[in-house]
């Protein structure tokens, strides 16, 4: 008896180390996970910001041997291709949202489901290159609109499994309470359940836009790149990663370093993206 | 009661009957006879179904255009494409294989090193770590998922090479040099450098779908476990056990992103069509071949060749993707009977 | 149980016959699906009386209630037999029209909480389409007052409707309800989520209402249904025992069942 007592107190000192050692272990992962978060953070911060100035944000390149310069161009280039992707993206992700949502109670919805899903998994750079087929070659020219076609087919899964998911979301209470009032369906879908799920799919139409205003590979033979100032959609347009793309290959120095820097915007650009967000979709009411 | 002259009769005219304000309605003749559909309703689902149909036009149309625009290369390669090591764009050869391998060589590597990482990782969020530093460190890990693939690629090049080609490399080279993984010339650009920047950005999906999974497993087994007196680690095997489909679809998950990724591996790996079996020497993927030639891509066959690479990937990922919904998917079904 | 009447006083019979009542169904069955969950249901429902409908949870009543303004259709069920309201076939009523006439309370109190109090209260009007800024804010008071509401939240009307207590919710609901001005307000069990100072006040207001408007309460509790009702309608799976006057059907059952029921031997 007292040999078994042992032999289980043995044991259970084994086991609590075994245990110990596992929960240190998953700790120090856990360290490991988040190390190269903050090396990038810090390269990029600590080689970009010598060159974060004013000029950056307002002044074109400059060619090869000149230093300084900006990146004016790309920055707006960047805005103009993400708007044409939300723009494009957003009704067809919000309202195929809303159709799964509503009435994907059926095989087509289910079909959709499925198909979106999979889509998100699919390779920017395959959506390049559909959107250099359905775009480019009909148009016989690389644009800014190519580029936003691109970030659109990017961009509307996340869009529209989001919406459906927020919509979803929602208590059938307040639905009911709707249509208990005599609001006819789609009204009480868009102007009472849509309302109440705004916040949310404000969440992932943001997680879709800067994803898109992060992207390179879709834009390379889409929107091309630019080194002067175009805001014409039918012309190839400069990107902020196309630049960094660029740049970061060239032999130079100098172009090196402005891509850390525009890297440091890039990231900048799109936290201010998510704090916008949150501002616009901060509730009007205060709610206990 | 509101003052009666204030709105004539005292109804609310809508477009669909009227409101009574004063008084009640004692006829219902006045009432609309019907009880048909609302019309504004048919247009509000007409009109979201017309979007739906787009999305799922959207993704037919895609597999579509990809196999027309690369009709000339399949027909002129037909399946050698997918065993023909040679790819010169001068000779007008196109053989995918060098890429195939390269890509798949440059995901299995990656996920080799970060599975291990990210599930150790996902236990430590779903099971271990304490309320307070839970939710930092997966903001961390989410972070992570979202910093842009060039990034990283801008990052490999200047910070990650150096560091493989001057201290990594040669110490590898020193002591394991007999492999012939380690074997050879020491770039930096390379497929190591591939593979470690995808276990990189590969390590947010596996680890926060894994977690999802965990803490989604329910909690009677792993409770009852530890009110048996079971150690914390002992009913994590059980949570563990629970979840393995769910994590292999996570893993998939990994996979396919890894297989995709372009811009990072494109900017860190070589970019040369060869096969060999030293992770020192630059490779190519699929998608880096895309991304490299494709605005150089100057003839007919060329172009087509490279959209037939788009197509593959494409397939293969969305084979890799749906394996892994099933996986989840299954896990979620097996849950909720239970 | 003290305000039961314990009398010896046999309290008559008193039937609605199909003239007089306001909403009469008529062999009403009710589906979810292959499951059916009403039989067969015959009642004259009279106006501006107040009718509970009690019953053991699962008994039909909160289907037979949701079948009087076609929200049993919502949630894809379906019936057969027939729905009079006012002597019209409730198929024959849009039923958008119909739910702004036979006005609904629900359970768990749901005002809209991305609306202010005050839109709560004109939500029905304002997605019709009334834009009088003037007149909804005329209309809201008005409505507010009648539930007893507006000294309490007059100084935040501007406020979520989530942001009240849930009494304040409840009512809060009801007059969102009465602001479309409806003949007929269903209230589907609209106190149990409530403390019971917040129900008092709740069967208050009911017994005010009754002045203007019918109405049909569905309960769990049987005081409740003495208390405040004027006629009640015993339910148990899925049929209709036994209607009558509600000091009959409490002192004096003329079914088996009722009277266990009432006495608390089952449900």
């Amino acid at each position: 008896m007292e040999a078994e007592l042992k032999n289980y107190k043995r044991r259970l000192k084994y086991r609590k180390a075994i245990n110990l050692i596992v929960n240190s272990l998953t700790f120090i992962a856990a360290l490991i996970a988040i190390l190269p978060l903050l090396l990038i953070f810090y390269y990029t911060v600590s080689k970009g910001i010598s060159r974060l100035n004013l000029e950056f944000f307002i002044e074109m390149p400059k060619p090869v041997g000149e230093s300084g310069g900006g990146m004016a161009n790309a920055i707006v280039g960047t805005l103009i291709l993400v708007g044409i992707g939300g723009v494009i993206g957003l009704p067809v992700g919000i309202m195929s949202g809303i159709y799964l949502a509503e009435f994907g109670n059926n095989k087509f919805g289910q079909l959709l489901r499925f198909l979106t899903d999979v889509l998100s998994g699919v390779p920017s750079i395959v959506i390049g290159v559909v959107a250099y087929t359905i775009v480019v070659i009909p148009m016989e020219q690389f644009s800014a609109l190519a580029g936003g076609v691109a970030l659109a087919i990017l961009m509307i899964p996340t869009i529209t499994r989001t919406t459906e998911e927020m919509i979803k979301l929602v208590p059938h209470s307040y639905r009911e309470a709707g249509l208990g009032l005599g609001i006819p369906k789609w009204k009480t879908s868009l102007f009472i359940v849509l309302r109440t799920a705004w916040k949310g799919i404000a969440t992932g139409v943001l997680l879709g836009l800067s994803r898109a205003a992060g992207e390179t590979a879709p834009l390379l033979f889409t929107a091309l790149g630019n080194r002067f100032w175009s805001t014409n959609v039918f012309e190839p347009i400069a990107s902020l990663t196309v630049y960094i793309y660029d740049y970061a290959r060239a032999p130079f120095e100098d172009w090196n370093a402005q891509a850390w820097t525009a890297a440091l915007v890039l990231i900048i650009l799109i936290s201010l993206l998510s704090l916008t967000f949150k501002i616009i979709t901060r509730s009007k009411y205060k709610t206990n | 009661m509101y003052e009666k002259n204030r709105y004539a009769d005292g109804k609310w005219k809508t477009d669909r009957g009227e409101i009574n304000l004063i008084g009640k309605m004692k006829s219902v003749k006045k009432s609309v006879k019907s009880s048909r559909v609302y019309i504004g309703d048919l247009i509000y689902e007409k009109m979201t179904l017309i979007f739906a149909i787009i999305v799922f036009m959207m993704v037919i149309l895609m597999g579509y255009e990809m196999y027309i625009n690369s009709k000339m290369s399949i027909d002129k390669f037909g399946w050698n494409f997918l065993t023909e090591t040679t790819w010169d764009p001068v000779e007008e050869i196109y053989g995918a294989l060098p890429s195939i391998y390269g890509t798949l060589v440059s995901s299995f590597l990656a996920l080799l090193m970060v599975v291990p990482l990210s599930l150790a990782v996902a236990i430590y969020l779903a099971e271990s770590a304490p309320g307070w530093l839970e939710k930092p460190l997966s903001f961390m890990v989410e972070l992570l998922a979202g910093v842009p693939s060039i990034v990283y690629g801008l990052w490999g090049i200047f910070v990650l090479v150096p560091w493989l080609r001057e201290e990594v490399e040669p110490f590898l080279n020193e002591h394991f040099g007999f492999l012939p993984f380690f074997d050879g010339p020491m770039y930096g650009f390379g497929m190591l450098a591939a593979a470690i920047i995808l276990s990189i950005m590969v390590l947010p999906i596996i680890t926060s779908i894994s977690r999802d999974i965990m803490k989604s497993v329910p909690s009677i087994q792993k409770e009852a476990a530890l009110a048996l007196g079971a150690t914390k680690w002992e009913a994590i095997k059980i949570v563990l056990k629970n979840s393995k489909s769910g994590i292999l679809g996570a893993i998939m998950l990994g996979l396919g992103r890894a297989i995709g990724e372009t811009m990072a591996v494109t900017m860190v790996i070589g970019n040369r069509p060869i096969i060999s079996e030293s992770l020192f020497d630059p490779g190519y993927t699929m998608a880096s071949i895309i991304a490299n030639e494709f605005t150089e891509a100057t003839t007919e066959l060329y172009l087509s060749a490279l959209i037939e690479l788009a197509l593959i990937l494409f397939v293969i990922t969305i084979i890799i993707n749906i394996a892994a919904r099933l996986l989840v998917w299954s896990l979620e079904k097996q849950w909720k009977r239970n | 149980m003290s305000r039961i009447p314990v009398t010896n006083i046999i309290y008559e019979s008193s039937k609605v016959t199909e003239e007089e009542a306001l909403i009469s169904t008529k062999s009403l069955s009710a589906y979810f699906g292959e499951k059916q969950a009403l039989f067969e249901v015959n009642l004259n429902i009279p106006e501006k009386q107040v009718t509970a409908i009690i019953g053991p949870s699962g008994c039909g009543k909160s289907t037979f209630l949701r079948c009087l303004n076609r929200m049993h259709e919502v949630i894809g069920g379906t019936y057969t037999g027939s729905i009079l309201f006012d002597r019209t076939d409730l198929r024959d009523i849009n039923p958008v029209e119909l739910r702004r006439r036979i006005g609904m309370v629900f359970q768990k109190p749901n005002p809209f909480p991305t609306m202010s109090i005050m839109n709560n209260v004109v939500a029905g009007l304002k997605l019709n389409g009334m834009r009088d800024k003037k007149l909804l804010k005329e209309i809201a008071e008005e409505n507010l007052k009648k539930v007893g509401l507006w000294d309490e939240v007059k100084d935040n009307l501007n406020r979520s409707g989530a942001s009240i207590s849930g009494g304040q919710q409840q009512r809060l609901c009801i007059a969102r309800t009465i602001a479309l001005n409806p003949e007929v307000i269903l209230m589907d069990e609209p106190t149990s989520a409530l403390d019971p100072i917040a129900t008092a006040k709740i069967e208050d207001l009911i017994y005010e209402l009754k002045k203007e408007y019918t109405i049909i309460i569905v309960t769990h509790n049987m005081q409740q249904a003495a208390r405040i009702s004027d006629y009640t309608a015993f339910f148990y799976m899925g049929r209709l025992i036994e209607f009558d006057n509600t000091k009959k059907i409490f002192t004096n059952p003329s079914k088996k069942q009722t009277e266990e029921y009432i006495s608390g031997r089952f449900g």
